[in-house]
């Protein structure tokens, strides 16, 4: 093309183009658009989403895998050893809970919704919810207490505990006074430290009863 | 014009009134035209934009306003303060001194001066100094940067848009923009645009040179006010803000309020240079001074629509691209269009 037709061209051309241009822009203007308006309208979320985590505490053992599972380390979990008298119930999935768990804390701040707190648990008793609301005004508002024990409760524990060891000090002392007397009396009492672990009633018990 | 003069017989405080209803206008129109412009680049992207300060956000641009006005004043230390702080206003009295020669109605014309169309393109280059003002007084790369940009397409855009007042004042044979509009009175087919009131002859030989000046008077209008695809002098992705990136608050302010009423201005311009001003497009069919000033706001807000429209639409353009269009396209073109016009004229 010359330099004239060239010219000439150009200016139809742009003239054209942004004719065509202000015809998608007109096509926009009247279609719906594609905001949800957030406060008053939510989205549906995916059944399976991954938000705020909630533990029920009534089913957790204590085992701390959840804590060690965590990345950024934001589950805190204190547990203290029940003696054999008391009984601390069973979890919803038929597992002896042996373990009084006094303080459960999620600072959900630093929580990275990974999910990977929740596969090992033994329990299923931390869980991800659909909760994605929960800004606060203060970070220290963010750090949740699932645990439901009183600070009295959790004294007398342990108070309970350290009673229960020291008896059973006591009584280690007294069979490493006399040893040669009874060798099995004493072995047996040095095993009692931890109970005697019954073994888990069968799942299929409750069926047949 | 005489009523509020009997009303008050005070030359002065008459004058004071006058000289100040434009501003109220402005104001008004700013708000609207603020609120037009945000809903309509919401819903050109598939968004809805304001919806939670009154019905659809209608507040909004009040509320907004409210903001700037309390925002602190911050003047950078190495500015220079005086032609900092005159900046924003010396560009606004630019802008505003125009609103004295648009005839809003039949009855409503700030200044009837016989030089109308001749002092708004004076008046018009007054912004320019306004903007390299506060670019250069700012201290700042990018404002510097914004204001030399400003000056030289303002400058360069001057000319296609004086020669496209020529070609309409060859046609009307006044400078007063009254005059002018006077002149296409009567119903659509006697606008500017379509040739004017003259034997059908001539108007159908008019006809195309009137429509490719009122086409081209309408880009270089554009460009005059800095707005997409002509907007270089702000030009966020280069300039951060251009000329107006160091002010803030109510000096900030001036200079929004002087684009958007620069806006109307240009938009005025072309309305009654072209499209029949104040006049009812159905001839005597809902004309009147109150119809008038009805028919002119529509006129200039549908132009308005037409440029937000544009701006929503396209690209900026590069630097040498706009002066291409300017020096290579648009004004030869318009000399060939008042040659043809004079020519067109005299036979």
């Amino acid at each position: 093309m010359s330099a004239l037709g060239t010219y000439f061209y150009n200016i139809f051309h742009s003239l054209y183009t942004v004719v065509i241009g202000m015809k998608i822009t007109i096509k926009h203007l009247f279609t719906r658009s594609a905001t949800v308006q957030y406060p008053t309208v939510k989205m549906k979320i995916p059944e399976r989403a991954r938000n705020r985590l909630f533990v029920n505490i009534d089913d957790c053992i204590g085992c701390d895998q959840c804590s060690i599972a965590c990345p950024v380390d934001c589950i805190t979990i204190e547990t203290i050893k029940s003696t054999p008298d008391m009984d601390l119930g069973m979890t919803s999935k038929n597992t002896k809970k042996r373990l009084y768990v006094p303080r459960f804390d999620i600072d959900i701040a630093k929580c990275c919704y990974c999910g990977l707190c929740v596969w090992p648990c033994p329990t299923e008793c931390i869980v991800m919810t659909d909760v994605y609301e929960f800004a606060e005004f203060d970070r220290q508002n963010l750090i949740y207490s699932f645990s439901n024990m009183t600070v009295e409760e959790s004294a007398a524990a342990k108070e309970r505990l350290e009673k229960y060891n020291g008896e059973l000090a006591a009584k280690k002392a007294a069979a490493a006074a006399a040893p040669k007397e009874s060798p099995v009396a004493s072995i047996s009492t040095a095993l009692v430290t931890p109970p005697p672990i019954k073994p888990e009633p069968p799942a299929a018990e409750p069926n047949k009863g | 014009m005489e009523f509020i003069q009997t009303l008050f017989a005070n030359q002065l405080l008459v004058s004071i009134l006058l000289s100040a209803l434009p501003l109220v206008f402005i104001v008004l129109m700013v708000l609207v035209v603020l609120y037009t412009e945000m809903k309509v680049a919401a819903h050109i992207q598939d968004r809805v934009a304001y919806m939670r300060t009154g019905w659809h956000g209608v507040l909004q641009p009040i509320a907004d306003m409210l903001k700037l006005l309390q925002k602190e004043d911050i003047i950078p230390t190495k500015a220079d303060k005086v032609l900092f702080r005159v900046a924003p206003f010396v560009a606004f009295t630019g802008t505003y001194v125009a609103y004295a020669v648009l005839p809003f109605s039949s009855m409503y014309i700030g200044s009837n001066i016989n030089l109308g169309a001749f002092f708004l393109v004076a008046a018009g280059s007054l912004v320019v100094i306004g903007i390299l003002m506060a670019g250069w007084a700012s201290n700042n790369k990018w404002s510097l940067f914004g204001g030399i940009r400003s000056a030289a397409q303002m400058i360069s855009y001057e000319i296609p848009t004086a020669l496209g007042v020529i070609i309409v004042v060859m046609i009307t044979g006044s400078l007063n923009l009254q005059d002018v509009t006077k002149f296409q009175d009567g119903g659509i087919g006697n606008w500017i645009v379509f040739g004017g009131p003259l034997p059908w002859t001539q108007k159908l030989m008019l006809m195309p040179f009137t429509l490719v000046t009122f086409i081209i008077m309408f880009v270089s209008s554009i460009a005059e006010v800095n707005r997409t695809p002509f907007d270089l002098p702000e030009a966020e992705s280069e300039l951060v803000q251009g000329f107006n990136t160091e002010y803030s608050g109510m000096r900030f302010a001036m200079f929004y309020l002087s684009e958007y009423a620069n806006l109307f201005t240009v938009s005025a311009v072309v309305v009654s240079l072209f499209l029949g001003g104040w006049s009812s497009p159905f001839a005597s069919f809902m004309s009147g001074p109150i119809w008038g000033i009805f028919w002119f706001v529509a006129k200039a807000y549908l132009f308005m629509l037409i440029q937000i429209w544009l701006r929503w639409t396209l690209p900026r353009l590069r630097v040498d691209q706009l002066m291409f269009v300017s020096w290579k396209v648009l004004t030869p073109w318009l000399f060939v269009c008042l040659l043809a016009v004079g020519f067109i004229l005299v036979i």
